[in-house]
């Protein structure tokens, strides 16, 4: 099964660190794969957005235009992309920062008050993560055990005690 | 062998601190800096010497006197920083002095932006400072390529005395994907024309690019052009996708080839014969690679992230046998594959 997946959001939200613990999920399961970020003006405090392929052959265009699966942690990411995703596709939307609600009906929405959550549970910062458990969760792309070696591979072993934090959104989002 | 997930840009360093690069002099500009950063962290611990110098022009300079003394020696920077660089990378051709150049281009012309572009080919492959040379010039379109290829750079440069650039943009430079290093395959040669002490035992090096006679000037530039016929009949480089019936043939090379490559695969699912050539040696430039892989072509479409800059050299290399179309974008915008396969199906005649 291929994926192109897009994550957007404000700089400073963690989206491409979001986009990194899928790409090193793919790099665990041996698939083939690409993360872009967009490192424009943008990330300098307007939009930040990031393009994750994971494929079983190797990856052409880097860039992904119409994701099969999109995460969106703001209201002008939203309005830009949610139109692009493929018809089958899922939408993963942080509703407590985006209002507007989808009336397409040829993709799946999923209404994740992400920010909400994470401050509810003492994990302000994890929003990005417990949308990357939701998505786990509906799109069957990975399990939740090779969320937990991406992270032991990114997160430095001097911040280790940052995993079990991370896991926790994890499963947050995947328990919503 | 162990995958690792690394940037573009770090993986170009990784690797050259793998071939045994001693020296680099950087100055940072995006979308290259992380490469800068990575050697200012590595380089030390390496045994090498990483130094931000106070300008491009400095860098390049700092190039040439350590590559002088016979070490492997590496500047990198984006293509204003390039352009600033190329009164150096003359005097480091005409003093046959073997260095490893990276440009991850940006937009231009100008300071221009910072999103990905291909419009320094012609600076590359033609014109890359005042005189009669070349350099080599290596176009990876993936970041493992860029690993394979700047080892590469490092070892034809000695062998061949002459700068070699890597051309990449700012989307290899930035993009992660999964690498391997292989083992060192590097393998570094004698060279006894260094300046780095006599020992008492042997006359004085000199390396030096002033000639104020013209027979002896005019001899060093035949001596270097019999070097560049060497490279050009025996070290081409070029990958080749679906093109043995391919009617329809793309031209592509760098990240653009990967787009175009997409687009060759929907194009041959809605029935059009398309096939795909991507240069890895933009200069020597891949002639008869191309015309192999368009004997059975009836269009040809040149496709670059700038304004056509490599249709020449297709239409030159196939002379003008075969039509040459161009599709581009430029300014830091990327194509999409979809653009392509429109173009493709378009001329493939397809409805």
């Amino acid at each position: 099964m291929n994926h192109e997946i897009l994550l957007a959001g404000f700089g400073g939200q963690g989206i491409l660190f979001a986009g990194k613990v899928l790409a090193y999920c793919g790099l665990i399961d041996n698939r083939e794969l690409s993360w872009l970020p967009s490192y424009g003006p943008e990330m300098r405090g307007g939009t930040a957005n990031c393009s994750v392929c994971i494929s079983d052959e190797p990856i052409g265009c880097p860039q992904v235009i119409d994701p099969d699966l999109l995460m969106v942690m703001n209201g002008p990411s939203y309005d830009k992309f949610i139109g692009n995703v493929k018809p089958g596709g899922k939408a993963f939307i942080d509703s407590t920062l985006v209002e507007q609600k989808c009336e397409r009906s040829d993709i799946e929405c999923f209404y994740v008050p992400a920010s909400q959550l994470a401050i509810d549970n003492g994990l302000e910062g994890s929003a990005n993560i417990i949308l990357i458990g939701k998505m786990i969760k509906e799109s069957g792309i990975f399990e939740e055990q090779t969320v937990r070696k991406a992270l032991e591979k990114i997160i430095p072993p001097k911040r280790a005690h940052l995993i079990e934090p991370n896991m926790k959104a994890v499963k947050i989002g995947m328990d919503f | 062998m162990e995958r690792n997930l690394m940037k573009g840009n770090e993986a170009l360093a990784e690797a050259a601190i793998r071939a045994g690069c001693k020296c680099f002099f950087g100055y940072p500009i995006t979308p290259q800096t992380e490469l800068s950063a990575y050697m200012a962290k590595r380089m030390a611990k390496a045994g090498g010497v990483f130094l931000q110098a106070e300008s491009e022009v400095a860098a390049i300079n700092m190039v040439l006197g350590a590559a002088s003394a016979g070490v492997r020696a590496m500047t990198s920077s984006s293509s204003p920083g390039i352009s600033l660089k190329s009164e150096g990378i003359s005097y480091i051709a005409a003093s046959d002095l073997p260095c490893v150049i990276i440009n991850v281009q940006r937009g231009g012309p100008g300071l221009g932006g910072i999103q990905p572009s291909q419009a320094d080919y012609l600076q590359a492959t033609k014109g890359l400072g005042h005189g009669d040379f070349q350099v080599l010039v290596y176009a990876p379109s993936s970041v493992q390529e860029m690993i394979n290829l700047l080892t590469k750079a490092f070892d034809m440069a000695d062998e061949f005395r002459m700068p070699a650039m890597i051309l990449a943009d700012g989307l290899l430079g930035q993009m992660m994907e999964p690498v391997e290093f292989p083992e060192a395959k590097t393998h570094q040669i004698p060279k006894p024309w260094a300046t780095n002490g006599t020992g008492m035992k042997r006359k004085h090096n000199i390396i030096n690019s002033l000639y104020l006679t013209p027979e002896e000037l005019e001899k060093t530039v035949l001596d270097r052009y019999k070097r560049y016929e060497v490279l050009e009949n025996e070290h081409t480089e070029a990958e080749t996708y679906l093109t043995e019936d391919a009617e329809i043939l793309v031209a592509a090379y760098g990240a653009t080839a990967r787009v175009a490559k997409s687009a060759v695969i929907k194009a041959r699912e809605a029935g059009v014969k398309a096939g795909l050539i991507r240069p890895i040696t933009l200069w020597p430039f891949p002639k008869k690679e191309i015309v192999k892989a368009s004997e059975n072509a009836k269009h040809i479409l040149v496709t670059e992230m700038n304004m056509g800059q490599m249709v020449d050299d297709v239409k030159l290399a196939v002379e003008c046998r075969v039509p040459v179309s161009f599709f581009g974008r430029t300014g830091g915008m990327v194509p999409k594959p979809s653009e392509i396969l429109d173009k493709i199906l378009e001329l493939g005649g397809a409805e």
